[in-house]
């Protein structure tokens, strides 16, 4: 269920003195089950260019085709492609409203007319998915935690049975526990489902580890677009945008500088830990 | 749909209306509306036009903007011209099937269309060229007398200025929600009206909690900051009458001079 996008072009407050793009022909194609990693800086366009791969909103140019269909062309389901590509906007537990947990998970697929064996079915394997206790199916969703009420809002876009899933910035103001465990569900889902994952993030470090495949957006325009590898190469121009590569990638670059052989791809500590260890022990590493 | 609405909505350009006091602006609007009630015959609604084209001109706000906030007022205009046009009674002019046109229905109709759209663009002027925050800052200041009987002008003033600061706010996160639920496969649009009505609970419980906890945020960030009440609390920018605001107070006192004038002499 590839998503393709092409020139797409949108223009905030059009025909008035405070006309500005918010994306400028952005054209990309994102194959089934790739996981995608989308980065930029604050107002770069990241939010706009999501919103409309699930058709909230309308492109003053180009288009998006799912699966082959233009999804704004006439008597294309907008409904339909939404159960298809689930977006999961920020803070998303601010979208909560419901008595009890449970239904409102099941609020998504009530919407796609499922009969209520399905829909319970669904709202049950979203909320194992997201990994919250049954005992805090029935309880209020404005009494849980920060972390919990992240999941159960997750959990309200998975119970769609969505292909793609897109999540934007997921672990904003969670604490790293939080954050590490909403990363290794959405992993999760991506290896076990085979769903195609874009995630919008600000950490490089979670983008290196996650991602297979890396965008980066400036001013509205897709400026890199590569495996996390490649576009990491170029930190020099992504700190000239206000972005940064992971840590690690400046520690490898100044050792290489020194001296030490190491490979300039490296972008996670993990890597980089293999790769040190791997020198020690070979005969070069002695004279370290 | 909802930005469309320009009655109370800042015009950011810079004018020797814009740079005015907030109380000048108040004290002119007043004068304008009060000139208007006066005005009964064709000289005197001249005069005012000349003094609102005056104003228009002066506040450098394009023409076609201010005229767009006459819209909201479109419907109440058009009953109160036709109540006027056929419900008074008088010199026969012509009949409409029941419906009888008078020389004095007529006249009062062309008089309270104008005087109703005259009062919208009036009135639009000064919020055009006036921020919100100044608006309730005149305010404050020019009902300050009321204090002596106990009315608490600085918390209204300042509900008043939280208010509309909301307001941009609050439609911004409806949005927000909104799309958020289409995402979820809502839909607003469609079904009877008990479906519509509720289809906006996810909409409406979500934007309520929001406005909670921003008014919660706000009233925190103002403690912290040591807000208690206007007691003894000194502005940034204090407001101070310029030259300009005295030839505009003079200009409107002549003004509505006139206008009482023309009221007695005709």
């Amino acid at each position: 269920m590839s998503i393709r996008a092409e020139n797409l072009t949108y223009v905030y407050g059009a025909g008035t003195a405070l006309e500005q793009y918010a994306l400028k022909d952005v054209s990309f194609e994102i194959p089934d089950g790739q996981f995608v990693g989308l980065i930029g800086h604050t107002g770069s366009g990241k939010s706009t260019l999501i919103q409309h791969l699930n058709g909230l909103i309308k492109p003053a140019g180009g288009t998006v085709y799912y699966d082959g269909t233009d999804i704004y062309s006439e008597g294309f389901s907008l409904k339909e492609l939404r159960s298809k590509v689930g977006l999961v906007f920020q803070y998303p537990e601010h979208q909560l409203f419901e008595v009890d947990v449970f239904s409102d998970v099941c609020y998504g697929p009530r919407n796609l007319g499922l009969a209520k064996e399905e829909v319970d079915q669904r709202a049950r394997e979203a909320l194992k998915q997201v990994g919250l206790k049954e005992k805090y199916w029935d309880q209020s969703p404005f009494e849980l935690s920060g972390g919990q009420k992240r999941r159960v809002a997750i959990a309200g876009v998975l119970a769609m049975d969505p292909k793609v899933l897109i999540l934007d910035e997921p672990t904003a103001g969670l604490d790293p526990k939080g954050r590490d465990e909403i990363l290794e569900e959405i992993r999760q889902l991506h290896k076990e489902r085979g769903m195609s994952i874009v995630l919008v993030s600000h950490s490089m470090e979670d983008i290196a580890r996650y991602a297979d495949r890396l965008m980066v957006m400036s001013h509205g325009e897709k400026v890199f677009d590569g495996t996390p590898r490649e576009v990491f190469e170029h930190y020099r121009e992504l700190e000239a945008i206000g972005l940064a590569a992971p840590q690690v990638t400046y520690i490898v670059h100044e050792l290489k500088e020194r001296g030490v052989p190491l490979d300039e791809g490296i972008t996670t500590v993990e890597e980089a830990k293999e790769a040190v260890l791997g020198l020690l022990g070979s005969p070069l590493g002695a004279c370290l | 749909m909802i930005r469309d609405i320009t009655l109370g909505q800042f015009y950011p350009v810079d004018s020797v209306i814009h740079r005015m006091d907030p109380r000048t602006k108040l004290f002119g609007t007043m004068a304008f509306i009060i000139s208007l009630f006066l005005a009964d015959h064709i000289g005197a609604y001249v005069v005012a036009t000349g003094f609102l084209a005056l104003a228009v001109r002066l506040s450098k706000v394009p023409f076609s903007f201010i005229i767009r906030g006459l819209k909201a007022v479109m419907v109440i205009l058009l009953i109160s011209v036709s109540f006027n046009l056929f419900l008074t009674d008088g010199q026969v002019l012509f009949r409409l099937g029941f419906l009888k046109v008078t020389r004095e229905g007529l006249r009062m109709s062309c008089f309270m269309g104008l005087r109703l759209i005259y009062l919208v663009i009036g009135s639009s002027i000064m919020t055009l060229t006036t921020t919100p925050n100044q608006l309730t800052d005149g305010m404050e200041k020019s009902l300050g007398f009321l204090k002596a009987v106990k009315v608490p002008v600085h918390e209204i003033s300042m509900m008043m200025s939280i208010a509309l600061r909301f307001i941009p706010i609050l439609v911004e996160e409806t949005d927000k929600i909104m799309k958020a639920q289409m995402a979820r496969g809502a839909d607003f649009d469609s079904g009877n009206l008990i479906q519509k009505a509720k289809s906006m609970v996810p909409l409406l419980v979500p934007l309520f909690i929001s406005a909670f906890r921003r008014a919660t945020d706000l009233a925190m960030a103002m403690e912290a900051r040591c807000y208690r009440g206007g007691e003894g609390r000194t502005k940034m920018k204090p407001l101070r009458y310029d030259r300009r605001d005295r030839l505009a107070y003079g200009f409107c006192g002549i003004y509505l001079a006139v206008m009482a004038g023309l009221r007695v002499a005709l």
